[in-house]
């Protein structure tokens, strides 16, 4: 068995933060490797280091290819070499035609003028091998995402593909269309190509992969082969999850009172695709000076579920029925949600939180404008006293309140949008991956304020993809996948093992 | 130093517009600033001022209109044929006019808002249909003239009531009046921030500024009392960008229109109802657009199929020389103003020199990107 790929020693620094720490990958020519770890692990980083996204000299270590050393610039030079990688996020142009599409960049034309017989013909050929029947005029928009994917597929083969990646290309698919999908790289791997697969979902590993690599905390932690004997996923598990939890997050005595915000049967489509629906069903409550967490993968739902509960930000058909303390609410509009307490704390701040070229005092005051004003008008002492009170409060590090929010540090920004919702006088804090992006000195920070919200009594859900955090800070735990909520754990009985098998072992029924 | 350095930034564009108004009054050997001629200059750029003032807030929100020069016209032509052909009195056919103006500015802003049209699109397609309107009502004839009172509106000046031989006494008088009103309001808004602990900048630095600013108000009033005093249409013009600077500056509403411009997706995650903000800026334009018209027509006294053309050109520019962001979210309502009277002076100056209209669009192209670039410039070296 030949290797085809090897990664050594690949060492990738951001400022600030070393994404990837002595990596080392492993692939042997036609296996399908699969590569797995928690959002963040750093699985994204390697693989736009082997791509050639981050270029060679921008990471330390070597790679070696069909055995060779290889120094990629770009994209361009891994593709040339049959790297070829599927993103997440699919990159096709939904308004152009599959086999435009497929040819995108790469198109049979003689001085510039495209040879659209040859363009079908050859797109009709890709389509019979990855099992689509589909007319190559086609629009992509016209495509689910199953067949969209498949359509990246044909791409890739079009490109004489020796090494597939793939990055969760089964997140956004139902069961059927993963099973054919799975069924496809199987097919390839006969073929000869190698794949590596980027999951979440264990049993998929199971089912197709040769071999294993865990990634954690950007550093590779474990390898394994499973062709022969499977691995149990209790293993992955425990390899993906193991780490030591330092006393990173403040102490707290809770002290829980009554009920006083609770969802009772919500459920969620898609703002586009009607018949898709995002939420489904789900039930929450949360209580005086509780913090309650939401466990999940990206796209489970969490945000979704946030955003339509707070004045129908999100989605389209939403049914159900929001309470706070017992009492039926309409939270319809953003503001009548706000107004009956609750406060949704974004987990995009630069997209959804701030006006990044207004001030500090400006944005703080934003969402409770009546608090510094009279018969309409705005009140400028009383709006810079009350800046002023929440810099100190939260120890908003600022030159002055004036100052441009879009300059701050992403920890000080953090800290105006929760001065904005906190100064909203809110019940109930709705936090969406409240430390995303923040260093470790600004995590405790926010941390601490929490904590403090919860002793004043109000009442807390923290939305987080850091299972280590919702342990260290969570009074009570549900898990979403798929929209719905598929396990409550205690904080005494919560552990990383424990939310992370219900993640993977939730099959969703219905969909088949 | 610090404080010099915050105010060149906010006075920068006053300080272009008097050294541009310095340059031509060299230049043209005085002319600029006579009497007559700087009369002149107000009646001539009233109407762009007054559109600014309605353009800024349209630009802030994030969008654009195009379609105020047509409505200049299609206003000015309405106005015609209910006054001239119809014979109206001005009151009922001024109010229809705006309440019209209101209504255009209304449906355009529906499918802005509301139906997510982009406003480009939109007010492209306002720009012809009122265009082709005034056409329509006009059938292609001029109309006029307009009865005397109503052109009071643009050729009018404040009544003299203590009959000043040489000096129009009350004209005088209500600049002297606006220099202490605005020094009280600043004393006072100084003393505010102080009591809020507030930093604010040193007295000599602040009396000084508004000393400048009280002389050259006293003495535009000054010059324009030796003419025939100040025109009725200044009048209307100082009271309307008072009202727009203290809505956008100091009210819920300019603060929550800011905040739409600047991140919509913030704004209404923060219970701002964007869409009807939207809508009620274009709303806001179309009235303006409308009084604009009005002033137009009455200052040429008759409608003409050809009123209005381009005007939304010079309007846009205004914001955009006065240091409105395209992207929405910054600008200032006094900095429309000046804008607009930069290009006025600009105009008028040429003119004056002789420079041809062909010279003249050049240099006003490049001022407008030159006066951007050093925006832009700014803003990332800071």
């Amino acid at each position: 068995m030949t290797t085809i790929l090897e990664m050594r020693g690949i060492t990738k620094q951001f400022p600030g933060v070393k994404a990837l720490d002595n990596v080392h990958l492993r692939v042997q020519a036609g296996e399908i490797h699969a590569v797995v770890g928690e959002n963040g692990a750093g699985k994204s980083t390697l693989m736009k280091v082997l791509s050639g996204v981050y270029p060679h000299g921008s990471y330390s270590g070597e790679i070696v290819f069909d055995g060779q050393p290889r120094a990629f610039s770009g994209i361009a030079d891994s593709e040339h070499l049959g790297i070829i990688i599927i993103h997440q996020e699919l990159a096709l142009v939904p308004l152009l035609s599959i086999a435009e599409n497929i040819f995108l960049g790469n198109e049979p034309a003689r001085h510039g003028v495209i040879d659209w017989q040859a363009c079908h013909t050859r797109t009709r050929a890709l389509l019979d091998k990855v099992g689509l029947a589909e007319s190559p005029t086609t629009l992509i928009d016209d495509l689910g995402v199953g067949k969209q994917q498949l359509v990246e597929i044909a791409k890739a083969l079009s490109k004489e593909v020796k090494l597939l990646i793939l990055d969760e290309p089964t997140a956004s698919l139902n069961e059927t269309d993963s099973d054919a999908l799975l069924n496809l790289l199987l097919d390839l791997q006969r073929q000869g190509i190698a794949c590596i697969l980027i999951s979440h979902k264990l049993n998929e590993i199971a089912k197709v992969a040769d071999a294993v690599t865990v990634l954690r905390d950007g550093a590779t932690v474990h390898s394994l082969e499973c062709r022969d004997a499977p691995v149990s996923e209790d293993v992955i598990i425990r390899h993906m999850v193991g780490r030591e939890m330092a006393d990173r997050y403040p102490r707290r005595t809770p002290d829980i009172g009554e009920t006083v915000f609770e969802v009772r049967d919500w459920t969620v489509h898609h703002p586009l695709h009607a018949d898709r629906q995002v939420v489904k069903g789900v039930g929450l409550t949360a209580r005086r000076g509780e913090i309650v967490g939401i466990a999940g993968l990206m796209g489970a739902g969490r945000t979704e579920l946030a955003m339509s509960v707070f004045g129908r930000s999100y989605g389209q058909r939403i049914r159900g029925q929001v309470l706070v303390r017992g009492q039926p609410v309409d939270v319809s509009t953003i503001q009548k949600a706000i107004d009956h307490g609750i406060a949704y704390v974004t987990e995009d701040r630069k997209g959804y939180g701030l006006v990044l070229e207004h001030g500090i005092d400006h944005n703080i005051t934003l969402a409770h404008l009546p608090g510094v004003s009279r018969h309409g008008v705005i009140d400028a002492g009383r709006e810079f006293t009350v800046a002023n009170e929440y810099r100190r409060a939260l120890g908003i590090r600022c030159s002055d309140v004036h100052q441009t929010v879009g300059h701050l540090s992403g920890g000080n920004q953090q800290k105006v949008v929760l001065s904005k919702w906190l100064f909203s006088q809110p019940q109930v804090l709705i936090l969406d991956e409240p430390t995303r992006g923040i260093d470790v000195g600004a995590k405790f920070e926010i941390y601490s304020l929490m904590a403090g919200l919860a002793a004043e009594g109000r009442c807390i859900v923290m939305i987080s993809s850091e299972m280590p955090e919702l342990l260290g800070m969570c009074d009570r735990i549900y898990v979403m996948n798929e929209g719905r909520f598929v396990a409550e754990f205690t904080a005494a009985e919560a552990s990383q093992e424990k939310i992370m098998r219900s993640i993977v072992s939730a099959v969703s029924p219905g969909v088949r | 130093m610090e404080a010099l350095k915050n105010n060149l930034r906010e006075y920068g564009m006053l300080m272009s517009l008097i050294a541009i108004m310095a340059f031509f009054q060299v230049m043209t050997d005085g002319t600029l600033m006579q009497p007559l001629n700087l009369t002149n200059l107000i009646l001539q750029n009233s109407y762009i001022v007054i559109m600014a003032l309605g353009m800024l807030l349209v630009i802030v929100a994030g969008h654009i209109d195009l379609s105020v020069g047509s409505v200049v016209g299609f206003i000015g032509a309405l106005a015609a044929v209910l006054m001239v052909q119809h014979g109206w009195h001005f009151v009922p056919a001024t109010l229809v006019c705006l309440v019209c103006g209101g209504v255009i500015g209304a449906a355009q802003g529906w499918f802005v808002a509301f139906m997510k049209i982009p406003s480009f699109i939109v007010t492209l397609a306002g720009m012809l249909v009122f265009k082709g309107l005034s056409l329509a009502l006009l059938q292609g004839q001029s109309v006029g003239p307009f009865p005397d009172t109503f052109q009071l509106l643009s050729s009018g000046f404040i009544p003299d009531v203590f009959e000043g031989e040489r000096l129009r006494v009350a004209s005088l008088l209500i600049g002297l009046a606006l220099a202490v009103g605005l020094t009280w309001l600043k004393v006072r808004e100084r003393a505010q921030q102080a009591a809020h602990g507030m930093a604010s900048e040193p007295l000599l630095f602040f009396a000084g500024k508004n000393l400048v600013f009280v002389g050259l108000i006293v003495l535009f009033a000054y010059l324009l009392s030796t003419y025939k005093g100040l025109p009725n249409v200044l009048i209307i013009m100082a009271l309307l960008m008072a009202l727009f600077d203290f809505v956008t500056q100091r009210t819920v509403i300019g603060r929550r229109l800011y905040a739409l411009g600047g991140n919509e997706k913030a704004a209404r995650l923060s219970g701002i109802k964007t869409d009807r903000l939207s809508f009620w800026t274009f709303v806001n334009m179309g009235v303006l657009a409308a009084l604009a018209g009005l002033v137009f027509a009455a200052r040429l006294n008759t409608a003409t199929p050809k009123a209005g053309l381009g005007f939304e050109l010079d309007v846009i520019a205004a914001c955009f020389i006065g240091g409105a962001s395209a992207s929405g979210g910054v600008g200032k309502v006094l900095g429309a103003v000046i804008g607009a009277f930069i290009m006025g002076v600009m105009n008028n100056g040429m003119s004056i020199l002789g420079i041809g209209i062909d010279y003249q669009q050049v240099i006003k192209g490049l001022v407008l990107l030159a006066a951007v670039f050093v925006d832009v410039y700014n803003k990332k070296k800071g």
